[in-house]
């Protein structure tokens, strides 16, 4: 039976990554799960300079999910390469190392660090992170506005962004190239679009949707932070729609994530176009349910007598 | 640190919303150490969707652990539920718990606790009076702070140990009428062996930064040992972050509960 795929340049004995900020740089899950059989490692998103990350609370549980605002907490990229580099290249899984920037030039100087690192073979690009140029302009004109709140602007919000941060790193690197989109646009395809002409690998979607909690009795807002990002079970439906949506317009392949639980939630996104899945806030709940994962959809698979996993792919039935 | 289906051998409530249970875990008791925890997944559906932490409360002929727990909220509602025979995931033991001077003989330890924060302390003070000279005369002090005579929690763990035990609650119904916080003071006042005391405390954040004052005041060498909302209790997610202060400059850094504590140093955290 053939689990194996491709993404970009990479092979992949499974289509089962650990997704981004979920999963740490994996040793400290060493001795909860057999490393190997992963399809592929996505690390925390790496900065150029360290991050110390937000204030607390961090972390609120909601109905079938969770909301969290960590921040991008890092140490920076020199630390990435001194201390966790070594570990994570002795795995002998595929490592795809996060990457996020506020500037293009901050994404170029990372991509042409870890383009010397052999043990990375591809650059995953959170482009969730505040699009400088378009806050700047939004919050002045909010300011006019007197608006008590924060703008929020990301880089995976604006097109031409997206676009040109995926051109710039393209530039320095030949390792594959994955693209992460944000949900929290009105139309995900144009930025997936973007993110393929400017030279992007393959898209991956969802990070997290924007979200809050109230606590009613101090009135405070649950997180530190106030808005943060949801994840797990919850935003399945919603991610695996953008998912379908994106895989019908883009030629490349897509990695689909979102609530994925077990081997029957990654086959749902694989029929609905995603080439791999990745798994994030489930780790948290069964550190070793990746391979859990990985062998559901092998059942499903053996089940359906279905010899090789490509079959199943975008494979949606109609009516 | 495992991961385990455990066999739940007694879950019964010991007092107003109060449960203890016990768990058949080999792989855990033989290696926890007091202050550390484990991440109890309630029930295995997807909602409530994580873990809960739990300190270990006993380690039981190093084959099943105890905890304690208060209902709070849904995770512990369901845990609550739960029924002896059936199996519960647990990962564990987790995190840094209490240090032990190596020299303990000579040493006063006082433990103190608010409410539940007593969960740890008892087998802490189970390891302390295992390794100390039966026949010596220290004495292990324990504060125990709760809100009313009711939720008195572990007196009787405490006392058949031989532990000095004070009471305080915050209705005066037994003991010392205030907070622990003020009982340790009262204590320290009549205690004469003040330079060979540590502390280990463990409940509420204002509780503990009133203990932490006090000790700091006092000179006493003092554990704390802190709660913040998890989500993985490995140090995966980074949600648990801890303000400490941090050496040679820079203002601050953050440490996480799950990995580096959940005990630490009370003089390293920054209390805002
Ligand atoms: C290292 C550690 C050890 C702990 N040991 C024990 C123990 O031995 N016995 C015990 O009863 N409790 C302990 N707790 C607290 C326990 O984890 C929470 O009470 C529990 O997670 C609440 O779950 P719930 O679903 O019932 O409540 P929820 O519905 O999640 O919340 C209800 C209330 O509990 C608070 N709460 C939720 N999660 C936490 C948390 N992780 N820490 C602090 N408060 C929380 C919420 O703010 C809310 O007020 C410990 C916490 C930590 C971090
Ligand atoms: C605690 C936490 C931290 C995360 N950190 C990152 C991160 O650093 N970089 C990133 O691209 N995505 C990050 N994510 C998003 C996940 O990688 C994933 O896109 C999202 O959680 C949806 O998948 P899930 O529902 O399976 O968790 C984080 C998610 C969580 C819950």
């Amino acid at each position: 039976m053939g689990l194996d795929i491709r993404i970009g340049k990479i092979k992949l004995k499974n289509p089962v990554m650990v997704a981004s900020g979920t999963f740490g740089y994996a040793k400290e899950v060493e001795g909860l799960i057999d490393l190997r059989k992963l399809g592929a490692i996505v690390t925390k998103t790496i900065t150029l300079k360290k991050r110390p990350g937000n204030i607390m609370p961090r972390i609120c549980e909601t109905a079938s999910g969770m909301l969290n605002s960590i921040g991008l907490q890092n140490e920076g990229i020199e630390d990435f390469i001194e201390e966790k580099l070594p570990y994570l290249s002795k795995i002998g899984v595929p490592l795809i190392v996060s990457i996020s920037g506020e500037t293009i030039k901050e994404f170029c100087e990372l991509s042409k660090i870890l383009d010397n690192e052999k043990a990375v073979k591809g650059i995953e690009l959170n482009i969730s992170c505040p699009n400088i140029k378009v806050s700047a302009f939004a919050k002045a004109s909010a300011d006019r506005r007197r608006s008590q709140f924060t703008v929020h602007s990301l880089i995976a919000q604006d097109k031409s962004a997206t676009y040109e941060v995926v051109r710039g790193v393209r530039r320095t690197t030949d390792k594959t190239l994955i693209t992460k989109l944000s949900p929290n646009v009105t139309d995900i395809v144009e930025i997936a679009q973007a993110a393929c002409k400017g030279g992007s690998d393959a898209i991956s979607l969802v990070n997290t949707f924007f979200g809050m909690a109230i606590d009613i009795h101090t009135k405070m807002p649950r997180l530190g932070n106030i808005i943060g990002g949801l994840s797990g079970p919850c935003i399945k439906p919603l991610a695996l729609k953008m998912v379908w949506e994106v895989a019908k317009a883009i030629e490349k392949p897509v990695i689909g994530m979102g609530g994925i639980m077990d081997g029957d939630d990654a086959i749902e996104f694989m029929i609905a176009g995603a080439k791999a899945v990745q798994i994030g806030t489930a780790n948290f709940v069964e550190p070793g349910i990746c391979e859990k994962i990985i062998k559901g959809i092998e059942e499903y698979l053996k089940k359906n007598k279905i010899k090789d996993i490509g079959k199943i792919l975008g494979n949606l039935q109609s009516k | 640190m495992k991961d385990i289906k455990a066999k739940i051998l007694f879950n019964e409530e010991i007092g107003l919303s109060y449960f203890k249970m016990e768990l058949r875990a080999p792989e855990i008791a033989q290696i926890a150490q007091p202050g550390q925890f484990v991440q109890v997944r309630c029930t295995n559906t997807l909602d409530p969707l994580l873990r809960r932490p739990f300190s270990v409360h006993r380690v039981r002929s190093l084959q099943s652990i105890e905890i304690l727990y208060e209902i709070v909220g849904r995770g512990t509602e369901i845990l609550a539920k739960r029924k002896e025979g059936e199996f519960i995931d647990v990962l564990g033991p987790l995190g840094n718990g209490f240090t032990i001077p190596s020299e303990v003989e000579g040493r006063t330890p006082i433990l103190i606790a608010g409410g539940i924060g007593v969960a740890p302390l008892v087998f802490l003070a189970e390891k302390l009076r295992e390794i100390r000279n039966p026949k010596s005369k220290i004495q292990i002090i324990v504060l125990l702070g709760a809100k009313t005579k009711e939720s008195i929690l572990c007196e009787k763990d405490f006392k058949k140990i031989g532990a000095e035990v004070h009471i305080a609650t915050d209705d005066g119904t037994r003991g010392y009428n205030g907070f622990v916080s003020e009982l340790f003071k009262r204590i320290l006042r009549t205690t004469h062996h003040a330079s060979r005391i540590t502390i280990y405390a463990c409940g509420p954040h204002p509780m503990l930064r009133e203990i932490a004052e006090i000790s700091k005041e006092k000179n006493l060498d003092c554990q704390v040992s802190v709660e913040e909302k998890m989500a993985c209790g490995i140090g995966t997610c980074l949600g648990c972050a801890v303000k400490v202060i941090r050496r040679g400059g820079e203002e601050f850094i953050y440490k996480l509960a799950c990995k580096d504590g959940p005990v630490f140093d009370a003089e390293e955290i920054i209390w805002d």
